[in-house]
């Protein structure tokens, strides 16, 4: 065990998927010689070879298309696209074939790949760069959406999306890149696609969020138990499929929720998780589900990204509206 | 159309004559002559069913039965097919059965599960995103050390999409043994060839890829299967992908759904009806002693009733069920699909 960010443990996770599974390689723009943008496959072209991990030309839908054809011969492809913003491209390779290739081949051929890809705000990044749009992607019949928070479910949910037989979507959040860290054991172990995780557990209210925006969640948590409420929060970490059980247990528990995003507010997933609650727990909840997001504006440039993520204060708001009503 | 034939590759001519020694034998000649009159059967017959009501849309091929039989049978088995909703006559001589296709014309998923050992992707609706599949796949098995290729084909269209692009580039930058196949039937849809490009040829676009490009009479079996074999031997011995640009024509609407009357010149197509893919061969097995009317009739049997009973084994598929739809969307279905697997009959 070693105290890892969760940067270090993704290239950890890589490095031991391309020990463990030779049908695994690596591709994407600059991946190669610098490590990516991010540096997330740092020296893994030095350890594993040109064979392995692959500089392509800028062409996100080439990559993603050029993984699928190697996922369905067999091969175990980890794709990178530098941005969420730059991965649209690639959304026709992914939502007319990546995911819909097990369905009209009818189980015969199949495309166990990953599209890794940072996302999110609060780096003050140039335009493109900080967009949240997960909830695109979750909408996709036949893809798996994931997105970890913390260093040793990075290392978990990269090797279990690896593992898994049908292609997933795995959003990096940028923020958390160096933000935490955490002893994560260096062993090959994998952590389930679909479970979320309780990050804390409580009776009176029940904080959902994910990504990045756990970090202002956990900070609200410990405001708000300094006065008193005793604070469930749980990180959904699986956009797709949600877990429909997972959320519906604590809502019955607390009988209050608040869903904290940072993607626009408007047919986010905010919207899924609150209707699921609904749908199965409406007669246990005490107030209405809140929810605390980003606006239904382009994501701001640096200047304004202070009124654009949901801040702890917001959160705390939030929470308290929902404990009177 | 004057300039394509001066540099387009032909070998069997209009009248059957032959440029010089065909590089395949007589035999060879009459099995793709058969294979040629199969295809038609089936695409003739895909249209009847159709217009009774029993087919989904039909995309008809007639006209490029030698540009698909001629390229499919320079494959060998396991090699990669990535083709598009026109490509049934290509995918079926490399491998995928007739009742298959039909299965999936007749709106079917289960027809687009390619038998164990034929590797022929389901045909490619969208246009154009498939290109870079063929890319993918032959290098994943160029990675492993195999020696099998992927072919891609596609239309004239096509070619103006950006996956086009991708597709060359990363074929050649990556070295993958994939043989890009052009139809060039004229049409994409309702727009010409003509205004689908300026560049004099589409073969041509090779050259910006750092691949050979080459110029072939799609309607001449034994020059596209010449060509495409050599292009299939240069990518098995590692010397990469080939664009094969394939002139011919779609004597055909682009769909069940379209009046090809509205955007061409009818006086075209009937100059193309008498540039018979079939008939130039007939020509030639006819000169060579190889072809009788009664040779045909056994061919016209043989085929209607290999195509009459693929549309009864597709038709007798049983009702397609509701689980099996949720269950075809994952390897174990997710707790969503699970829960919406209890509604189904509410």
């Amino acid at each position: 065990m070693s105290e890892v960010t969760l940067a270090q443990a993704l290239n950890g996770a890589l490095a031991t998927a391309l020990e463990s599974d030779e049908r695994v390689v690596l591709l994407g723009e600059d991946i190669g010689r610098t490590g990516g943008v991010f540096r997330i496959t740092d020296g893994l072209r030095d350890k594993f070879g040109e064979e392995r991990v692959f500089d392509t030309p800028v062409a996100e839908s080439g990559i993603v298309g050029a993984a699928f054809g190697m996922a369905i011969a067999g091969m175990r492809p980890v794709a990178e696209l530098q941005f969420l913003g730059f991965s649209y491209p690639a959304y026709d390779q992914i939502i007319n074939h990546v995911a819909r290739i097990r369905n009209r081949s009818n189980h015969r051929f199949t495309a166990p790949m990953v599209i890794r890809v940072p996302y999110g705000g609060g780096i003050g990044a140039a335009e493109h760069h900080s967009e949240s749009t997960e909830a695109i992607y979750a909408h996709i019949p036949g893809l798996k959406v994931v997105v970890p928070s913390t260093p040793s479910d990075a290392r978990g949910l990269l090797l279990a999306a690896v593992e898994d037989p049908d292609p997933v979507l795995f959003l990096e959040p940028i923020r958390l890149y160096r933000a935490v860290k955490e002893e994560v054991p260096e062993s090959y172990y994998t952590t389930a696609i679909g479970p979320l995780r309780v990050e804390r557990e409580g009776e009176d209210i029940t904080l959902v969020s994910w990504g990045a925006m756990i970090k202002e969640t956990r900070a609200a948590a410990v405001l708000l138990e300094a006065s008193g409420v005793s604070v469930e929060v749980l990180d959904l970490r699986t956009l797709s499929p949600i877990d429909h059980d997972g959320l519906v247990v604590s809502a019955v528990k607390t009988g209050r929720v608040v869903v904290i995003h940072e993607a626009p507010r408007t047919a986010g997933l905010g919207a899924e998780v609150t209707a699921v609650i609904q749908e199965r727990a409406l007669y246990s909840l005490l107030a209405p589900v809140r929810r605390v997001t980003g606006w239904d504006t382009i994501f701001p440039l640096k200047r304004s990204e202070g009124h654009y993520l949901p801040s702890v204060d917001r959160i705390v708001r939030a929470a308290e509206e929902t404990l009177e009503g | 159309m004057d300039k394509l034939t001066a540099v387009m590759l032909t070998l069997i001519y209009r009248d059957g004559t032959v440029r010089d020694r065909l590089p395949i034998t007589l035999d060879g000649m009459r099995g793709l002559y058969a294979d040629m009159v199969e295809a038609r059967a089936y695409d003739h017959k895909c249209m009847a069913l159709q217009r009774q009501g029993r087919l989904a849309t039909y995309a008809p091929f007639e006209g490029q039965e030698a540009s698909q039989i001629g390229a499919a049978a320079a494959l060998e088995p396991g090699d990669w097919v990535a083709g598009t909703y026109r490509d049934a006559a290509l995918m079926w001589r490399a491998g995928y059965p007739w009742r298959l296709l039909v299965a999936g014309r007749t709106g079917d998923e289960r027809g687009g599960e390619a038998p164990q050992g034929v590797n022929v992707l389901p045909p490619s609706i969208t246009v154009g995103g498939h290109m870079i599949h063929a890319v993918g796949l032959a290098w994943a098995e160029s990675l492993r050390g195999s020696d099998r290729v992927a072919l891609t084909s596609f239309g004239d269209g096509a070619t103006s999409e950006g996956d086009f692009h991708e597709a060359m580039n990363f074929a050649t930058v990556f070295n993958t043994p994939t043989v890009f196949l052009c139809q060039n039937n004229g049409f994409a849809i309702s727009y010409p060839r003509s205004e689908q490009t300026r560049s004099e040829t589409i073969a041509m676009k090779a050259d910006g890829y750092g691949m050979p490009g080459v110029l072939v009479d799609g309607n001449d079996v034994a020059a596209v299967s010449n060509v495409v074999g050599s292009a299939i031997s240069r990518a098995r011995k590692g010397e990469g992908p080939t664009l094969i640009e394939a002139v011919t024509y779609r004597l055909g609407p682009h769909t069940t759904a379209d009046d090809p009357s509205r955007y061409r010149d009818e006086d075209e197509a009937a100059g193309w009806r008498q540039n018979d893919p079939l008939e130039r061969v007939r020509l030639l097995l006819e000169r060579a002693g190889a072809w009788t009317p009664e040779w045909q009739g056994e061919l016209e049997t043989r085929a209607a009733a290999r195509v009459e009973k693929a549309v009864a084994e597709a038709e007798a598929l049983p009702e397609p069920g509701f689980e099996e739809m949720l269950l075809r969307m994952y390897e174990t279905p997710t707790g969503p699909l699970r829960a919406q697997m209890g509604e189904g009959d509410r």
